[in-house]
């Protein structure tokens, strides 16, 4: 039982973090039917920012909490300017462009952004300070929960709250929602298309730098190709809960980190990918637009 | 009308200082957390200031002259707009030439150049295949397939497995492995069926997965990450050759592949299928209203594409003699999906010259080796931005009555 | 003078400045092909061998060559790719290359091997492992500076079963071909002394974001020794993930691992790990004196196989050297008979091809840097 337990946490540590990530896809493809593939990249620089300034506080001699909060705002800022920037060169150009052309597009901001931080800084795997303190007193949980573990579920809660209560009652909110349901009709009824969008790609770039802080912190080392393999799995959460979809996209996440774990831990870790993409597979078949999704009616 | 404006002045300013800021700490700190060492480069903030602020300018009188140009149009009478590639191919006394030319320089390569030309030139002209493979499925038919790389891979192992175990050669591999794939095409086909657009996409993107994991792991089967060497050459009527000449020949073969391969595509194009496969990209519903059998042209799509890339992978695994799964990830997947987008798609010649560009440039960039990847994927995003309908637009094939003047 | 005298005595004198600044002009160089990861994932593992090779081979120009001959390094980079390294091994073979270093990767090494054997060239790799390249007696042209993955496995598990009286072993791998071979080797080798249990054989994914769950399951398995097969960036995160979860077992890795990068990345996780990697030879005056020169030239400590890239461009200049002529066999017959000066200290090669002379030990992470282990 208590490794069951133990496998259902780390299953939701890993949701977590797909969740942080997929939710960038998920609100980008709801508002502009991209798949951002780069996005993987923003998480990945988020780690980067918060690294280069916890390093640099960590040298004029501040205290760790207020490294914690300054590094995680400095993530958060510059992952939502790239996103932002990235938006705007990349992708606005090629609005009513052929559906693949965006695509191209963005797998080749992914390469570009990839190189340039390896050029920039290195090629080789930095270690990432324990900005989330160890705290002893949890020390009798701690085999089963890490800090770091506990730190990721309770960040990923607050942040999901925080969004939904953004996109249920804010004006941007609405906006955001109007334009993913038709953009055209939120144009003419004065939405703001453009800045929605930017908006759509600055809140999803902030949420990757969160989750690019805790994963960074949780498994203390980053590189320039951590945001890959990560960016591949949360867009695949991001469909499993039918892309487009905010409840979905966690769900999904929730998912398909409980697959993996269970996987891993009553299988083989070899062959925790197999089993994640066969769910996929097989969720897809009996509902064809995800867990969440809304099964789109054709009219002609 | 000035070609600079003030307003363009201040655009680039804006720019300058806003890559200035984005750039800052990625650029400008350089911390090694192992040496706990930082270092400002200041430099690199000026540098990145003069080329954002530069670029700015220069998309502005770009964008200036490109607007005055169509100004001035607008006041002559209507042209009728018709892109280069077009009259190239429509006027066979330019276009045969060329294309001659084009065939002639291909078949004496190898008395040209030296045998690493010949070997990465064999390579670009495999891709050739399989971006026109990948092409009947993402350009023809519409459908979004991120796994294609999966049945290079079944078409590789094929002839790695076969030539291992029972020492098959070449030629009876080759149409085993298209064969395989094709049936490997059908399997993914049917659970796929009911997905739309990037559904799909995630789907055989996971597909893709799944075949290079259990090529990984299953180490029984497929000898694992160890890769299988040894696999034979092709053989010419078992004739003993010398590197440089099976260097050679096997360029040759793979030409004949290529020829072959443009040969079918552009038959199947005017085909009854062909027609089909456009139909279902144009609109799916229509198609079906028409009378087309949605199932069997999707599950035709997908065997055909997959088809190429089993022959191409059988050609790969003979080239290299060697086999491993690194050599079958989603980047090599992404890698031909580029080369057919940026191509045109649904285009044979932007095909290939996509192909040929994609795979030559990074080689030849290889002086330049750190910033090649960093170039690679910039050029992608800008020929996007600029010509995102890829370098060589698909015309249209129109039908004219006999009587009428086109 | 008229202007074309004048032109001429001119190009006369540019030509003569040429060739006084170059005395080497005279000589035809001879070509080495260096083969390896120099961009990329990958990069970290193959500089260092670039930066060894052309250390050796300022050395040895400024000494005059071989044979009368400058040295000129041809550099290509696979990436660790079987294909790259399959077309720029036909590069190197038409470039004219004598010998080549490299490659880096056990896969690109294998796929560019029989190029080599069929154009008759020597090939010595400084960090394939693969038993097979050279016990297999398919190559009788490579030879390489590092122990293979058997005999790298067999000092573990004996350290592992003698010295840590082990019962039970848990074997991680990262799916790679290096880790993977080490994981079998041992696996195999521990089964058949039948003094401890094989309790856990898993591959990991490499680059994923989080290992809880498979360290779970090392903490269900009772183990008491943790043996990783693979490289150092998912052992650190192994190792570290598992003190978190305080999960003290023991945890014993290979070449791949010893490595000051994983001490530095580790942190005070790294303490107490185990490591198998080449005898010691950190006094030695040559690994002195090119991990002196490497820190000079590049402001750090040289990173992983620093010493094996060393150690095979001496070996293959003072083949190349001692040999009747510069033909691969009597090249491959100098390698195997002549001893060489390296930073391994004199080695020579065997028959197939394997270091004659490298010792191999367990080494031990205390107060963060790497030290025998007793």
């Amino acid at each position: 039982m208590e490794y069951f337990l133990e496998l259902v946490f780390s299953g939701l540590t890993r949701g977590s973090i797909y969740a942080l990530i997929a939710l960038g896809y998920t609100m980008v493809y709801g508002i502009i039917g991209l798949i951002n593939f780069a996005h993987g990249e923003i998480y990945m620089i988020g780690a980067f920012t918060a690294l280069i300034i916890a390093t640099v506080l960590n040298m004029y001699g501040l205290p760790l909490p207020a490294i914690l909060i300054l590094a995680s705002v400095a993530a958060i800022i510059w992952s939502a300017a790239y996103g932002f920037t990235v938006e705007r060169l990349a992708y606005r150009p090629l609005r009513g462009a052929p559906r693949l052309s965006p695509l191209i597009s963005a797998i080749g901001m992914s390469i570009f952004l990839q190189n340039y931080v390896m050029l920039a800084q290195t090629p080789n795997f930095l270690p990432f300070p324990a900005l989330i303190p160890d705290l002893p007193f949890l020390n009798r949980f701690t085999s089963m929960v890490g800090t770091t573990d506990l730190a990721i579920l309770l960040v990923t809660a607050i942040v999901m709250i925080l969004l939904t209560l953004m996109i249920k009652f804010t004006r941007t909110g609405k906006a955001m929602r109007a334009t993913s349901q038709d953009r055209t009709m939120a144009f003419l009824v004065g939405v703001n298309v453009d800045t929605v969008i930017s908006v759509t790609f600055i809140t999803g770039s902030s949420l990757a730098a969160i989750g690019g802080v805790l994963i960074a912190s949780h498994i203390g080392q980053i590189n320039f190709y951590i945001g890959f393999i990560a960016g591949i799995k949360a867009f695949t959460a991001a469909v499993l809960g039918g892309i487009g979809s905010i409840p979905g996209a966690v769900l999904g996440s929730f998912v398909l980190g409980l697959t993996e774990s269970f996987a891993t831990g009553y299988v083989s870790s070899a062959y925790e990918d197999v089993f994640a993409f066969s769910l996929l597979v097989l969720i897809l078949i009996f509902r064809p637009a995800g867990l969440l999704g809304r099964a789109t009616i054709e009219k002609v | 009308m000035d070609v600079i404006t003030l307003k363009d002045c201040r655009k680039a300013l804006i720019a300058a200082l806003w890559f200035m800021f984005l750039t800052f700490p990625l650029l400008v700190i350089k911390v090694n957390t192992t040496e706990n060492l930082v270092i400002w480069r200041w430099h690199n903030l000026l540098y990145v200031g003069v080329a954002a602020g530069s670029a700015s300018l220069l998309t502005s009188i770009f964008r200036g002259l490109h607007d005055r140009k169509r100004e001035q149009q607008r006041h002559q009478e209507k042209v009728i707009h018709i892109s280069l590639t077009e009259r190239f191919f429509s006027n066979p006394v330019v276009s045969r030439p060329v294309l001659a030319a084009g065939a002639l320089f291909f078949l004496i390569f190898p008395l040209l150049f030296s045998t690493y030309q010949v070997n990465i030139m064999t390579t670009a002209l495999m891709y050739v295949v399989l971006g026109l493979g990948l092409n009947i499925v993402v350009g023809v038919a519409g459908l979004l397939n991120l796994g294609y790389v999966a049945f290079y891979a079944v078409g590789a192992y094929t002839y790695a497995l076969l030539n291992m175990h029972f020492g098959v050669g070449f030629w009876v591999a080759l149409p085993l492995g298209g064969i395989m794939a094709a049936l490997f095409g059908i399997l993914l086909g049917f659970p796929v069926l009911r997905l739309r657009g990037d559904y799909l996409a995630i789907v055989t993107l996971g597909f893709g997965e799944i075949i290079l994991l259990v090529l990984k792991n299953w180490a029984e089967f497929s000898q694992g990450p160890g890769g299988i060497s040894n696999i034979s050459r092709p053989g010419f009527f078992g004739m003993e050759m010398s590197m440089a000449t099976t260097l050679n020949y096997q360029y040759y073969l793979t030409i004949a592949m290529v020829l072959l391969t443009i040969f079918v595509i552009n038959r199947l194009q005017n085909s009854r299928i062909g027609r089909a496969l456009f139909a279902l990209r144009e609109d799916e519903i229509a198609c079906q209203a028409m009378g087309i059998d949605k199932t069997t042209i999707k599950l035709t799509a997908f065997a055909l594409g997959a088809t190429w890339a089993g022959l191409a992978g059988v050609l790969f695994a003979a080239k290299n003699a060697y086999v491993n799964p690194d050599s079958f990830t989603f980047l090599e997947s992404a890698m031909i999906l580029c080369i057919v987008v940026l191509g045109g798609m649904g285009s044979i010649v932007g095909v290939i010259i996509g192909a040929l560009i994609l795979i030559l440039l990074p080689e030849y960039l290889r002086a330049f080796s750190d910033y090649r990847m960093l170039a690679f994927g910039a050029l992608l995003v800008i020929m996007m931005v600029f010509r995102p309908q890829g370098i060589v637009a698909n015309i249209r094939r129109s039908y004219h009555k006999k009587d009428s003047a086109p | 003078m008229t202007k074309t005298a004048k032109l001429f005595s001119l190009i006369a004198a540019v030509a003569m400045v040429i060739a006084a600044a170059h005395p080497s002009l005279a000589a035809t160089p001879i070509k080495i092909g260096v083969a390896g990861a120099h961009s990329g994932d990958l990069a970290s593992y193959g500089l260092p061998t670039l930066k060894g090779a052309q250390l050796v081979v300022k050395d040895v120009n400024a000494k005059g060559g071989v044979k009368g001959s400058p040295i000129e390094l041809v550099l290509v980079d696979d990436q660790c790719k079987p294909e790259a390294a399959a077309n720029l091994a036909t590069k190197l073979v038409s470039d004219g290359v004598k010998a080549v270093v490299g490659h880096i990767c056990s896969g690109p090494t294998k796929a560019a091997l029989p190029i080599y054997r069929d154009a008759k060239i020597v090939a010595i790799a400084p960090s394939a492992t693969t038993p097979e390249l050279t016990q297999s007696g398919e190559y009788k042209l490579f030879f390489r500076t590092i122990a293979s993955d058997d005999r790298q496995a067999r000092t573990m598990v004996d350290f592992i079963l003698n010295k840590l009286a082990a019962k039970k072993v848990a074997i991680l791998h990262d799916k790679g071909d290096y880790g993977l071979g080490l994981a079998n080797y041992s696996k195999q080798f521990i089964e058949e002394s039948k003094q401890a249990e094989v309790v856990l054989f898993e591959g990991i994914t490499v680059g994923q974001v989080d290992f809880s769950a498979v360290i779970q399951k090392i903490k269900r398995s009772n183990a008491d020794v943790v043996i990783f097969g693979g490289y150092h960036p998912e052992a650190s995160k192994l190792v570290s993930q598992m003190r978190k979860k305080r999960i003290n077992t023991t945890f014993v890795s290979d070449d791949g691992i010893k490595d000051e990068a994983f001490i530095k990345v580790a942190g005070k996780d790294a303490e107490g790990v185990y490591a198998t990697g080449p005898t010691d030879t950190s006094q030695n005056p040559i690994t002195l004196e090119y991990r002196e020169k490497f820190k000079k030239l590049e402001g750090t400590d040289p990173g992983s196989f620093f010493d094996n890239g060393v150690a095979a461009t001496l070996a293959i200049i003072n083949a190349l050297e001692k040999a009747k002529s510069f033909d691969a066999e009597d090249v491959a017959a100098a390698l195997r008979s002549e001893k060489v000066d390296t930073p391994f200290g004199e080695i020579s090669f065997d028959e197939h091809g394997d270091p004659v002379g490298i010792g191999f030990n367990m080494f031990v992470v205390k107060d963060g840097h790497y030290h025998t282990a007793e």
